[in-house]
């Protein structure tokens, strides 16, 4: 009987799995996890999690029976220690599997600060796994100061929810401005406000000299010279992705895990998908660190290990949730050369739309989901309003569907 | 704990009792009923948990706030008078015999 192996318990690993299943795919699933439970949503983690408002097991993606009801075995808790391409196999916790095809859905592990500057010292925190967030709730706490090395957006969803929790926080920011990777001015100016409204200090331009303490962190040097106190740190500074599965087996790498437009690697029995997968995309090869992508790419494979691959074409859409606010993202802005920002209907809505000439290629929305949801149907369809169109506070947007 | 019915475009029943404090949308997550995505897993981000509630049912059901219901205007065809997003109804005893129908596609 066929063997589909699964590396990866997360998003994409869990998505795979599942559409496997409910494509009819009645061979062996093992799907295998560092982790030791069971895949679960990332988002919440630094979020409702936190907080305490949401349990763990609602973080499950599926419940922890689901996997046994539907004939998917779980091998929770060890790393892949090797892969032979040549043979099929992967050894887990010290035994040997064969493989019939292997998907990789190993994802990325955020960046950290060189034990140099300290980034070893205990108390600095980065945020991806369950036992990350653990780590880091007792530090979490009423009067306590952070300082978040970062401004992108698991430094500022880190800051939002540190304020709720009574911390005082501070936000530097190396570059110009914060998500100035991700967003156009205007997108950085809205949440510069919002967190400086929550009485945030957000720091551009400067940057980490060292952080102090003796085993934990007690203090931080910055680029200006300032030294500040600090009782722990979250550090947002980026992920990289994990390929050295793909590596060992000898598949080719390109920023991540090079698959081709079906998800395959350069071996076509090992297939890639999510923050660790590079795919080709309007010529270029993208990568995407996001849940749409994870699930959407896991499912195109899952599909494409059956029966007549298709190709994976994204549909990129995005969010994030600071204190109230709710950014909703449409497409990918990657080359845009013009900004049109259109006021929502409430207080504090706005949209922040991407042209590149005359054509639409994304939508940042803020608390205002109907150009959100406007531009996303338009991205999809290959439809554009211009920007002109866009300008005009008269013009009913969703006329132009 | 609520028996919550769960109706496919189809046609296709499933019955299934939800615990208290989780959503209508983790109930058919959880139980792996096809046609409710829930791909943001409840975070009112996506648009893809959306069914019909029939309107009988409002007055056990909070309302939507504004957030849900802009969401919904542009799910597949919306409903005004039913149209709700799964992940936005938290279960209660009140829901026990709820029936939710889903609509041919989620966007």
């Amino acid at each position: 009987m066929s063997h589909i192996i699964v590396v990866g318990a997360g998003q994409a690993g869990s998505s795979m799995v599942v559409k496997l299943r409910n494509l009819g795919f009645e061979g062996k699933i093992t799907l295998v996890g560092e982790e030791p439970v069971p895949p679960y949503q990332r988002p919440p983690l630094s979020k409702k999690y936190l907080l305490g408002e949401m349990a763990l097991e609602r973080l499950y993606l599926r419940p922890e029976q689901f996997y046994s009801d539907h004939n998917i075995e779980l091998k929770l808790g060890n790393p892949v220690t090797a892969i032979d391409a040549d043979a099929k196999t992967i050894t887990v916790g010290g035994e040997t599997l064969t493989y019939d095809q292997l998907a990789i859905t190993t994802g990325s592990t955020p960046r950290q600060l060189p034990a140099a500057i300290g980034g070893t010292l205990e108390g600095v925190h980065v945020v991806r796994t369950l036992a990350d967030v653990d780590a880091m709730a007792n530090d979490v706490k009423d009067g306590a100061k952070a300082l978040i090395v970062g401004g992108g957006y698991i430094g500022l969803e880190a800051a939002a929810v540190a304020r709720k929790m009574g911390v005082a926080v501070t936000v530097i920011e190396m570059a110009n401005r914060i998500l100035q990777r991700v967003a156009a001015p205007e997108t950085s100016d809205y949440f510069r406000e919002l967190h400086a409204q929550n009485d945030v200090t957000i720091l551009e331009k400067t940057g980490l000299t060292r952080l102090t303490g003796e085993g934990r962190v007690s203090g931080a040097e910055l680029s200006d010279g300032t030294m500040l106190a600090v009782d722990f740190a979250i550090v947002g500074v980026g992920v990289t992705p994990n390929h050295s599965l793909a590596e060992m087996a000898g598949a080719t790498l390109d920023n991540g895990i090079a698959v081709n437009e079906f998800g395959q690697t350069s071996d076509p029995t090992i297939w890639s998908a999510g923050d660790c997968a590079s795919f080709p995309y309007q010529g270029n090869r993208i990568r995407l660190e996001s849940v749409q992508n994870a699930i959407d790419q896991a499912e195109q494979i899952a599909a494409n290990m059956l029966g007549e691959p298709t190709a994976y074409v994204p549909k990129p859409w995005f969010w994030s949730d600071q204190y109230d606010t709710k950014l909703q993202i449409a497409g990918l802005n990657t080359g845009y050369d013009q900004t049109v920002v259109r006021k929502g209907d409430k207080e504090g809505s706005q949209s922040v739309w991407y042209f590149k000439g005359d054509q639409l290629l994304a939508v940042d929305a803020m608390n205002d989901p109907r150009p959100y949801m406007i531009g996303k149907r338009m991205i999809e369809a290959g439809k554009s309003p211009t920007p002109a169109q866009v300008g005009d506070p008269a013009t009913d947007l969703k006329a132009l569907m | 704990m609520a028996k919550i019915t769960y109706i496919e475009h189809s046609g296709t029943e499933h019955v299934v009792e939800v615990a208290n404090g989780l959503t209508v949308m983790e109930g058919a997550r959880d139980n792996n009923i096809p046609g409710i995505e829930a791909d943001c897993g409840g975070a009112c981000a996506c648009s893809t948990c959306h069914v019909y509630v029939d309107p009988s049912w409002a007055e056990k059901i909070p309302g939507k706030e504004a957030m849900e219901e802009d969401m919904l205007d542009f799910a597949f065809e919306p409903d005004a008078a039913r149209s709700r997003l799964t992940c936005q109804i938290k279960v209660t005893d009140d829901l026990d015999g709820l029936i939710v129908q889903m609509p041919e596609k989620q966007i």
